[in-house]
């Protein structure tokens, strides 16, 4: 028992510990922000690597929720003599909900892994060093640029698939299962107000956020072996989604 | 050891001026286990210095801390007067334009081109035109051998051309000392010798010091003008290649002889062999 608890112990700590050494690199990377040379360049090349990359699976995923939702909702809404709050509910649950957690979902997936594994193979391949030894901090020139752009792209990229799965579900609500057009977009108006939209858009901010801090962080600490740079890939997927779904918990706390 | 003597210092001001590089009583160790045991170095400007010795006898250790690439656990690093463990990244980053180095595995940036590499630093520290930059590129990758190939990544080259584009990109700054982590290593004989020449000539042509850990005894001692032999964290001889060549010490002439008999020991089980083949049934035994 005393043992079982002195591994939880430490298990804990670590855990503890590495946040903390998470944290301290996202923000000693983020107060590089405007140290010369500014990396304006690096973060405009890194935004269009995570940003453009991502976008036609944050559209798809984006389509196909929006379209889901349409039909459970209408199956649901139907039972009650509703289904004129179609829109409202699509609109609401997209913007709120789906559109922040499901693009930055996808995006851990897209490009929160390559991320990671490009700074592993860089460690691996002492690529890091190299840039150490050439008067260029990597911290500056690697490490941020890749924070700024998942920050920067995620808002704009939840956008876009809370404007495409309102759009499919429009189209499934309205044009497949006969929803009236004039009550399903009147349903998304009335409910809809800019505080939701302050709520996806700060939402995205910090999940984007999280996912630059904790891909990088996992990418710069790999061990320096393949099955190092595989097992931190893994890791930064796990625990970036995990993160996202708990700080949406905690977010939402404090939002209702 | 006159040349180790010649080498004193009464003061570590004295002795940054005496020597390009001085490590003074430099420890480091690894989450406790030391790899490095009070090293005194100096590192002559001009010369070619080759710090060998075998497998984890502190070598690359050794040359990360004269670069400033890791701090020591104690012990100070003199460079141009300034200690390099105990400055500033924005004032040790001024000094790193005086330093280049070729990594073991060459370290080019994979995303970049052979010319993008070479011209990294170039494009980084320096406000030069598009044109000056292509001849300085196009002369130090004529230096190596590699003019005509500017175009191909990283990923295309053999790993002797690897080594000699890392080469000419930490000569793009015309530094004044170039670290050298295993040059030859991995390399087949032919390509491992146009390395070694290269370092060799380079040197000789630029006027520039060269640090070289290599366990390559024969390219070590037929390019270095001064030796430096580790084991164990410890440097256990240092001199001109002859007189290392000549040395009487068992532990040198095993190790550039390439004896696996001898002080230093081949095997580092730390158990009796007999007891890790008998297993949990040794004490029944």
């Amino acid at each position: 028992m005393v043992n079982f608890l002195g591994s939880l112990g430490r298990w804990f700590f670590g855990v503890l510990h590495k946040l903390g050494d998470a944290a301290i690199l996202g923000a000693s990377a983020l107060a590089l922000f405007f140290a010369k040379p500014w990396q304006g360049r690096h973060f405009i090349l890194q935004m269009h690597a995570v940003g453009v990359g991502s976008l036609v699976i944050i559209a798809i995923t984006g389509a196909f929720t929006g379209m889901v939702l349409s039909l459970e909702g209408y199956y649901t809404l139907s039972k009650l003599g509703s289904e004129s709050a179609l829109g409202a509910g699509v609109a609401l649950t997209i913007i709120r909900e789906l559109g922040p957690v499901l693009g930055a979902l996808m995006m851990t997936g897209r490009a929160g892994s390559s991320i990671t594994a490009e700074i592993g193979i860089m460690r691996v391949t002492e690529q890091l060093d190299a840039l150490e030894m050439m008067a260029v901090n990597p911290k500056a020139r690697i490490i941020l640029p890749r924070i700024v752009a998942t920050t920067l792209s995620l808002p704009l990229l939840v956008f876009i698939f809370c404007m495409v799965g309102m759009f499919f579900g429009y189209l499934i609500g309205v044009e497949l299962l006969g929803v009236n057009s004039g009550a399903f977009i009147s349903g998304m108006e009335s409910m809809i107000d800019t505080r939701d939209v302050r709520i996806c858009s700060e939402k995205s901010l910090v999940f984007g956020l999280l996912i630059g801090v904790v891909c990088t962080f996992l990418g710069q600490r790999a061990a320096p072996t393949t099955e190092g740079v595989a097992r931190a890939t893994t890791q930064a997927v796990v625990i970036a989604s995990v993160g996202i779904l708990v700080l949406d918990y905690v977010m939402n706390s404090f939002y209702l | 050891m006159a040349l180790m003597e010649t080498m004193e210092f009464s003061s570590p001001s004295d002795s940054a001026r005496a020597a390009l590089i001085r490590g003074d009583a430099l420890n480091k160790s690894f989450n406790g286990v030391p790899a490095l045991d009070r090293v005194d170095i100096a590192i002559r400007e001009g010369a070619i210095t080759a710090i060998m010795g075998g497998s984890g006898s502190g070598k690359t250790t050794l040359l990360r801390l004269l670069s400033g690439l890791e701090p020591p656990t104690s012990g100070h690093v003199w460079f141009e007067g300034e200690d390099l463990a105990h400055i500033k990244r924005k004032r040790l980053y001024d000094l790193r334009a005086k330093m280049g180095m070729v990594f073991q595995y060459s370290a080019l940036l994979n995303s970049l081109d052979v010319y993008e590499n070479v011209a990294f630093t170039l494009r980084e520290h320096t406000r030069l035109d598009e044109t000056t930059i292509r001849t300085i590129v196009t002369m130090k990758l004529e230096q190596v051998g590699l003019r005509g190939f500017e175009r191909l990544m990283p990923s295309e080259l053999s790993g002797g051309m690897a080594k000699r584009v890392a080469f000419a990109r930490a000569l793009a700054m015309d530094p004044k000392v170039v670290f050298f982590d295993e040059p030859t290593s991995g390399l087949d004989p032919i390509s491992a010798g146009v390395v070694t020449t290269l370092i060799h000539d380079l040197t000789r042509k630029t006027h520039m010091t060269s640090i070289v850990v290599t366990h390559d005894v024969q390219a070590g001692l037929a390019i270095a003008d001064h030796v430096v032999l580790l084991w164990q964290g410890k440097i256990i001889a240092e001199g001109s290649a002859e007189s290392i060549r000549q040395s009487s010490d068992e532990r040198v002439r095993q190790f550039i002889e390439g004896r696996p008999d001898g002080p230093i020991p081949f095997s580092r089980s730390q158990t009796p062999y007999l007891a890790d083949l008998l297993g949990p049934t040794a004490k029944a035994v």
